[in-house]
This record gives structure tokens, C-alpha cells and sequence, in this order.
């Protein structure tokens, strides 16, 4: 069996193009597999960004047949079509070819603050051993946001993030409710003032296209939505927080 | 203004406007409808007091939601400090000319029922 591998090749000097090459597949080969042909045979020249093979680095994110997927967890025989065509990430800039800038993407997650905040806690390394013990509920209500690999795919996906660059992103958004909710984390209205600006949450038309093409099963819709009923003070973060566990060494 | 607070306002005059443009159409329900639309009926209706304080309110909840909803669209087209800026002010001018002028309507039908 073989494959059209039509892939969009892009350098600043040449601009775009697409080139497009038969490839090889048997039923558990993935995209990933296929571009990586191409590379070691064909030409090596291609440029992508890949690393873990099994969907836990999000690093080979890329445009399958039009939808924002990771090439290493979509098979070729899933897709049912004569023709696979890989693009690189939109709302993206490209370097080249399938490699795109995920500058501005890793800076959003940045600016979201993405780490407890507590005073109870220091870095100081000493005897003393500090724990905070959460109940089961506390950690379900963030649980799976934390599931998220920072692959682009919900960023590429987001119509918003397409027409404003200064919207932080569904991914930067879902993992602000993801440390929001956390019962260890002591900054909730410091985090809410981040986020609620003119190109903040309230930016988002709720299209739900992020959570549709995330591979990890992370919904960053419903993470925007329950942070925007904190900001409209229909939610309450709960008082009950979780208990430091102190014991030495 | 915070952005969760015109958020608020928005969300506010979005649902009121329903309600009370439902209120309006419904005042055509007092009469056989082609007839409420009858001028003299539509300056009569200038003179009933909760008629045109019903007018009123879906003349200030439509437009502060408008004109709201336009800035969104504006602000998510292009960025920049000095468009946001500007855009932001002609919808708050738009919107207070828009009340204005209607107000001044309502007004005119209400006490000399000429508009």
C-alpha cells in the first residue's frame, strides 16, 4: 500500500510550495512514520519538529488533512484518503516547512503564571519536609488540565487567536483555571486581574474548536467558561484549602 | 473599567433588551395589529406613559449592547493601543448620540405628539 504525502515546504527565500511524495504505509504507520520516510529516503531536507513518538512531547503538532493534529498519534489508515496533506500549525509564524515559532504560544503560557502560589512554602532547602495534602474532589477539579503537553493544537485551532494576537489562547487560558482551582494555590484574584482585560477571556466566542482537536482529552472550553463564572461572580473559589503536611527528615 | 465589569453591563442589557423588546411587540397584541400600526395609534402610543418608558429602555439596552458588541468586533480586527483607543470612544459617542437623539424622539411624540 502507498500514500500521496503532500507536504506545504516553506523557506523565506523561496517562499511556499507544496511537494508531494509517495510513501509506503502498512496499517499502523503514522504520519509521523511517513514524514520520517520521506526525510531518511527521499529528501532530506524537510524540516519538522518531532521527538517522543507516542503523543506525550506535543512536539510534531501540524495541519493533517486540514485538522490540527499530532502526526505521531494519527495513523494513515484512519484518515481514509488517497492523499494526506501536512501543513505547518496556523496562528503560527513558520520557520520552515513543518517547524513553526512557539514563541508567543510559550510566552502566553508564561504570563499565566503556571505555578502555585503559596506563602506557606519556601525554596530554602532545609530538614524539613513540606507537603500539601489534597482531598480526591480538589484534585478532580483540576485533574484534567493537567493533562495538557503544550502541543499548539487548541492555539492553532481558535478562530479568535487567528484574528487577535494578543488573545492569550485557549491553552494559556485552560491552565490558568488549572492553578486558579488549585486548593494549594493562594493567588486566585491576582491571577482572575491577568486575564481579565480587553484581549483576555472575554475574547472568546466559545467555538469549542480547541477542545474538539486536543489529543489528550483536555477541554479548554469548559476551563474558560468556568473562569468566566468566577469573573462574573457566579463561582466562589471554596475556603476550604489544603493542609500543609510538615515532617522531618 | 474593567473588562469583566462592561462584560456585566453587556450580558445585563443583552437579556433586558429581550425581555423588554418582547414587552414592546406585545403592546401591538391591544389592538388588531394592522391597526396598531396606524399613525395616529403609534403618536397615541407616545402619550401612554409605560409605553414610552419601555421605549426608552430598549432605546438605552440596545444600545449600550450594539454599540458594545461593535467595539468587541473593532478591537479583535486590528490591535494597537491608538485604534483600541479610538474605536473604544467612537462607540461611546455613538451610542450616547444614538440615546440622545431617540430620547429627544420620545420626548417631542410624548409632549407635543409631532415628532
Amino acid at each position: 500500500m502507498s500514500v500521496n504525502l503532500k507536504i506545504l515546504r516553506y523557506s523565506p527565500k523561496e517562499g511556499k510550495r507544496y511537494d508531494t511524495f509517495e510513501v509506503p504505509y502498512q496499517r499502523w504507520t503514522t504520519v509521523l512514520d511517513a514524514l520520517l520516510y520521506v526525510k531518511a529516503y527521499v529528501d532530506h531536507s524537510l524540516a519538522l519538529r518531532y521527538s517522543c513518538r507516542m503523543a506525550s512531547c506535543g512536539s510534531c503538532g501540524m495541519l493533517i488533512n486540514g485538522k490540527p493534529r499530532l502526526a505521531c498519534y494519527t495513523k494513515i489508515s484512519e484518515l481514509n484518503s488517497n492523499e494526506i496533506i501536512c501543513e505547518p500549525l496556523p496562528n503560527f509564524p513558520i520557520i520552515r516547512d513543518l517547524a513553526t515559532n512557539f514563541d508567543r504560544f510559550f510566552t502566553n503560557h508564561k504570563n499565566m503564571m503556571p505555578y502555585i502560589i503559596n506563602e506557606k512554602t519556601d525554596r530554602k532547602m532545609d530538614d524539613i519536609h513540606r507537603e500539601f495534602i489534597q482531598k480526591p474532589d480538589e484534585v478532580e477539579k483540576y485533574l484534567q488540565f493537567s493533562y495538557c503537553i503544550k502541543c499548539g493544537l487548541c492555539y492553532a485551532a481558535c478562530p479568535t487567536t487567528a484574528m487577535d494576537k494578543e488573545f492569550p489562547g485557549p491553552q494559556a487560558l485552560a491552565q490558568m483555571y488549572r492553578y486558579m482551582i488549585d486548593s494549594r494555590d493562594q493567588a486566585s484574584r491576582k491571577r482572575l486581574e491577568i486575564i481579565d482585560n480587553r484581549h483576555g477571556i472575554w475574547r472568546c466566542h466559545f467555538a469549542g474548536s480547541c477542545s474538539n482537536v486536543c489529543p489528550k482529552g483536555v477541554d479548554p472550553a469548559l476551563g474558560i467558561q468556568l473562569l468566566r463564572s468566577y469573573l462574573l461572580g457566579f463561582s466562589k473559589k471554596g475556603e476550604e484549602k489544603a493542609v500543609l503536611y510538615i515532617s522531618s527528615h | 473599567m474593567r473588562e469583566s465589569n462592561i462584560m456585566k453591563i453587556h450580558y445585563i442589557t443583552g437579556i433586558s433588551a429581550i425581555i423588554l423588546v418582547a414587552i414592546h411587540i406585545m403592546f401591538r397584541l391591544i389592538m388588531p395589529y394592522g391597526a396598531s400600526l396606524e399613525y395616529e395609534n403609534v403618536i397615541a402610543n407616545y402619550k401612554n406613559l409605560p409605553y414610552t418608558i419601555v421605549l426608552e429602555l430598549v432605546l438605552v439596552t440596545v444600545a449600550i449592547h450594539g454599540f458594545n458588541g461593535l467595539r468587541i468586533i473593532l478591537i479583535e480586527l486590528r490591535q494597537g493601543r491608538v485604534w483600541e483607543k479610538s474605536m473604544t470612544w467612537l462607540c461611546i459617542i455613538g451610542a450616547a448620540s444614538i440615546i440622545a437623539y431617540g430620547t429627544r424622539t420620545i420626548i417631542l411624540a410624548s409632549l407635543t405628539g409631532e415628532v
